[in-house]
């Protein structure tokens, strides 16, 4: 049951990164990009769908609440301030997507309010990882750090890597979702992105050496956990090319990878704990009978059925977007 | 007082529910409006009801939108601010709130896009299921919020470890909680009053103002019939919630009362000034023996005053007391208005009766500031514990949150609040304002069934007919 709950909290986790990855990434590219026309594209190619992606983030909380209280109370009162500022980003961000259709004057505000939205939902979302990655300070199952112990450089520089990721893979799905100036615009800025993220992922990795990163010990421990960096270089290599070719249709597939294997890697590195290493899944979850009641309605019959709108979503509003922002 | 972190999490906890709770207020009961209006349409076939629902639409949609926006903080200020109630209690409030969250988007989710989008693309009888699934979902969503909520009023099927977490023993007595029959329709028909009285309140405004006539007067006549049945049944299940108060939160009961002292036989308290620092009412007109009557149904009986109770177990009195008298005194003036309307309905009399359609149109608030005020009722009464007789609100706090910090969050919070429902109000204002279409013209829908907040009609200078992104 705890692993039941685990693999649904992986892939909730996943799916969200995966998915509000790209959109928060389109509202960072979003001021950069040639045009009204182009922006309107952009808006476009993500209307449909950013509400269901974002709903993978409160899927996420509740299968974290209603499985591993212990873990929820720790990482959301820790990051009590940055937690509250993304809250704040994401609601100004969803609101602008309605509201600047129907404002004329105060237009500014809801494009200002989705850029900075988006920018600091991802930049919370890194550091947070950063700094679990780093190991948060625990006592008696409680967060035991300042009001700014989570601020570590590492964690920080982590909120800046993942800012560029989720950048690279909106400039990747609006390539895929676009022609003309937009899909121009998308393959100019991706050499950059991605020479950034290579330098952000060697830097990481050499950081985290430097700063003896406990976590990195899990890997001589379990060498078949470099199986994972292997399919992020082989995908950042089908990138690359996709990329020369101007193969837009597999930009999207490759990010996707790239994420996957280092969410595989991250998982794996610090697995069976969750806190690491303070928190085992066993240690964090819900008694059995919290686990089986939400088994049984949840697990069995609502997750599916969640997964199933999902993919019919994404299948109905398949293909290149037009301008018009008419589905 | 001491501005602490306890007391600024309690206001920032308040401050968003109060906001949240008004959107499902409206949208439960809306959402079972439409699903009725749908049925007339399909039933009698009469255009009418269509242009209503049309219209009432998409009032919904933004109202919805707004819903969910503001629902999205509170999940999470349970692990921010109350991360010792969620370290605890999660076992149980954990799998509660995730069904909350599972069915509620599972439902909705789906059947929304539907409702949106699909008018002209599903079988009649298949808009109105996906009509009745939306009003199932929102109730589904409200059932599990107050099994949630009544079990920490009233905690049973548990037992506690070592380190005072709660471990769920017997799940049918956490959702077949006692208090959960009484509240759950005190709650769904609070919503339903509220919607009822807001359509009602829009149909007298555009009678007044002499627009949309037919379409305000059917308003006006089917919100005023609908209450004239729906206030007495909330009285009756208010009643019932009162003696589950008066039975298992005695002290709860006496705030509510503003009963001091123990009486024997006990007068009923009609309107009085509590004096907390005096443990007495300034000022009070009360009513012999009708205290032991409402308590217990008996001439005799005696009945508890707060000073009965510890005061470190004392809720707070003024608070209690106020709150209950304005949910009781809006329940008995919306009680006035939908029988007299209801009276009125039969023959040409509403139309002339101006005056008493001002009262109606002004009465679109009642119903929200009665909601509040109940819940300021049951949440106010319940303190000082979070989980009643078990767990203290001062030891739920996250035990290292600074005053600082919560100032500032709540300041943001308050400042994003202020400007996305400044605007969502506007909206909601204008759509009202315009009206339903004339039923001289044809709708041509452009909606999009994942954004709900986006509606047609609600530019300013826009009609209805304009597809969205221009």
């Amino acid at each position: 049951m705890v692993e039941f709950w685990a693999c649904v909290l992986g892939l909730s986790i996943l799916l969200y990164i995966l998915l509000d990855g790209f959109d928060l990434g389109v509202g960072m590219l979003f001021p950069f990009a040639p045009g009204e026309p182009e922006r309107r594209r952009m808006l476009a190619s993500i209307s449909p769908v950013w509400d269901g992606n974002e709903t993978w983030l409160v899927v996420s909380a509740a299968t974290l609440f209603g499985a591993f209280p212990a873990v929820f109370s720790i990482i959301l009162s820790a990051f009590y301030l940055p937690l509250f500022l993304m809250l704040a980003g994401l609601i100004l961000r969803g609101v602008a997507f309605e509201f600047r259709y129907k404002s004329t004057t105060s237009r500014p505000i809801w494009d200002a309010g989705f850029v900075a939205g988006s920018y600091v939902a991802a930049f919370v979302q890194g550091t947070a990882v950063g700094a679990i990655v780093q190991g948060l300070p625990i006592a008696n199952g409680i967060y035991a750090g300042t009001p700014f112990g989570w601020a570590s450089p590492f964690a920080l520089f982590c909120g800046l890597g993942l800012c560029i990721g989720y950048a690279l893979m909106g400039a990747c799905w609006v390539a895929g979702k676009s022609d003309g100036a937009l899909r121009d615009f998308c393959f100019r800025i991706l050499p950059g992105l991605m020479s950034a993220l290579a330098a952000f992922l060697v830097a990481v990795f050499a950081w985290s050496v430097a700063i003896r990163l406990p976590v990195l010990d899990r890997w001589m421990e379990r060498p078949v956990l470099l199986l994972c960096p292997l399919l992020g270089m082989f995908a950042f290599a089908g990138l690359v090319l996709a990329v020369r070719r101007r193969r837009e249709r597999f930009l999207f597939l490759a990010g996707a990878v790239i994420f996957l294997a280092a969410f595989a890697t991250l998982a794996g590195s610090f697995l069976p704990y969750m806190l690491p290493f303070s928190l085992t899944l066993w240690q964090a979850a819900s008694p059995h009978a919290s686990l089986s009641f939400l088994f049984w309605g949840a697990g069995v019959f609502v997750l599916p059925l969640t997964l199933a709108y999902t993919l019919v979503v994404y299948f109905v509003f398949r293909g290149k977007t037009r301008e018009t922002g008419e589905y | 007082m001491d501005i602490s972190a306890l007391l600024l999490s309690r206001i920032q906890f308040a401050f968003t529910i109060s906001f949240h709770i008004i959107f499902p207020a409206f949208t439960i009961g809306l959402a079972a409006w439409l699903t009725f209006l749908e049925a007339c349409h399909l039933i009698t076939g009469e255009r009418i009801y269509r242009r209503l629902s049309d219209f009432w639409m998409k009032i919904f949609a933004v109202a919805f939108g707004l819903g969910v926006v503001s629902g999205i903080v509170m999940a999470f200020q349970f692990g921010t601010n109350w991360s010792e109630l969620s370290r605890r209690t999660g076992p149980i409030q954990g799998p509660l709130l995730g069904y909350e969250s599972f069915t509620a988007f599972a439902l909705e989710a789906a059947f929304f896009g539907v409702l949106m989008f699909g008018r002209d693309r599903v079988p009649r009888w298949a808009y109105l299921v996906a009509c009745l699934m939306v009003s199932l979902g929102t109730s589904l969503s409200a059932f599990w919020i107050m099994v949630n909520n009544s079990w920490m009023q009233y905690p049973t099927g548990f037992s506690l470890t070592p380190d005072g977490v709660f471990v769920p023993t017997d799940w049918s007595a956490i959702i077949f909680n006692e208090a959960v029959w009484t509240r759950f329709p005190h709650m769904v028909l609070a919503a339903y009053v509220t919607s009822a009285f807001c359509v009602a309140a829009t149909g007298a405004w555009y009678m007044l103002r002499g627009t949309a006539v037919q379409e305000g007067r059917a308003m006006a006549v089917m919100g005023l019939r609908l209450a004239a049945i729906l206030v007495p049944m909330q009285l009756g299940f208010g009643h019932l919630v009162g003696d589950f108060v008066h039975d298992r939160q005695p002290a709860k009961f006496a705030a509510i009362e503003g009963r001091w002292n123990d009486q024997q036989p006990a007068s009923e308290i009609l309107i009085a000034w509590p004096d907390p620092a005096n443990e007495r009412n300034r000022f009070e007109v009360a009513v012999p023996y009708l205290g032991s009557i409402i308590g217990s149904m008996s001439l005799t009986s005696k009945e508890l005053g707060i000073k009965s109770f510890p005061p470190e177990d004392r809720p707070p009195v003024a608070i209690s007391f106020f709150a209950f008298r304005i949910m009781v005194g809006c329940g008995l003036l919306m009680l006035a208005l939908a029988w007299t309307g209801t009276v009125l309905s039969f023959g040409e009399g509403i139309l002339k009766a101006r005056l008493f359609l001002v009262a109606t149109a002004s009465s679109f608030p009642l119903g929200f500031i009665a909601t509040l005020t109940g819940w300021f009722t049951a949440e106010v009464g319940r303190q000082p514990w979070v989980v009643y007789g078990q767990l203290r609100t001062a030891d739920a706090v996250t035990p290292f949150l600074t005053t600082h910090e919560v100032a500032i969050t709540f300041v943001m919070i308050a400042a994003v609040y202020a400007l996305i429902f400044g605007f969502g109000v506007l909206y909601l204002f204008r759509l009202l304002r315009a009206g339903p279409i004339p039923a001289n013209e044809i709708s041509l829908y452009a909606t999009n069934p994942k954004r709900p907040l986006s509606v047609p009609g609600a530019s300013p200078g826009v009609s209805g007919a304009a597809p969205l992104g221009e």
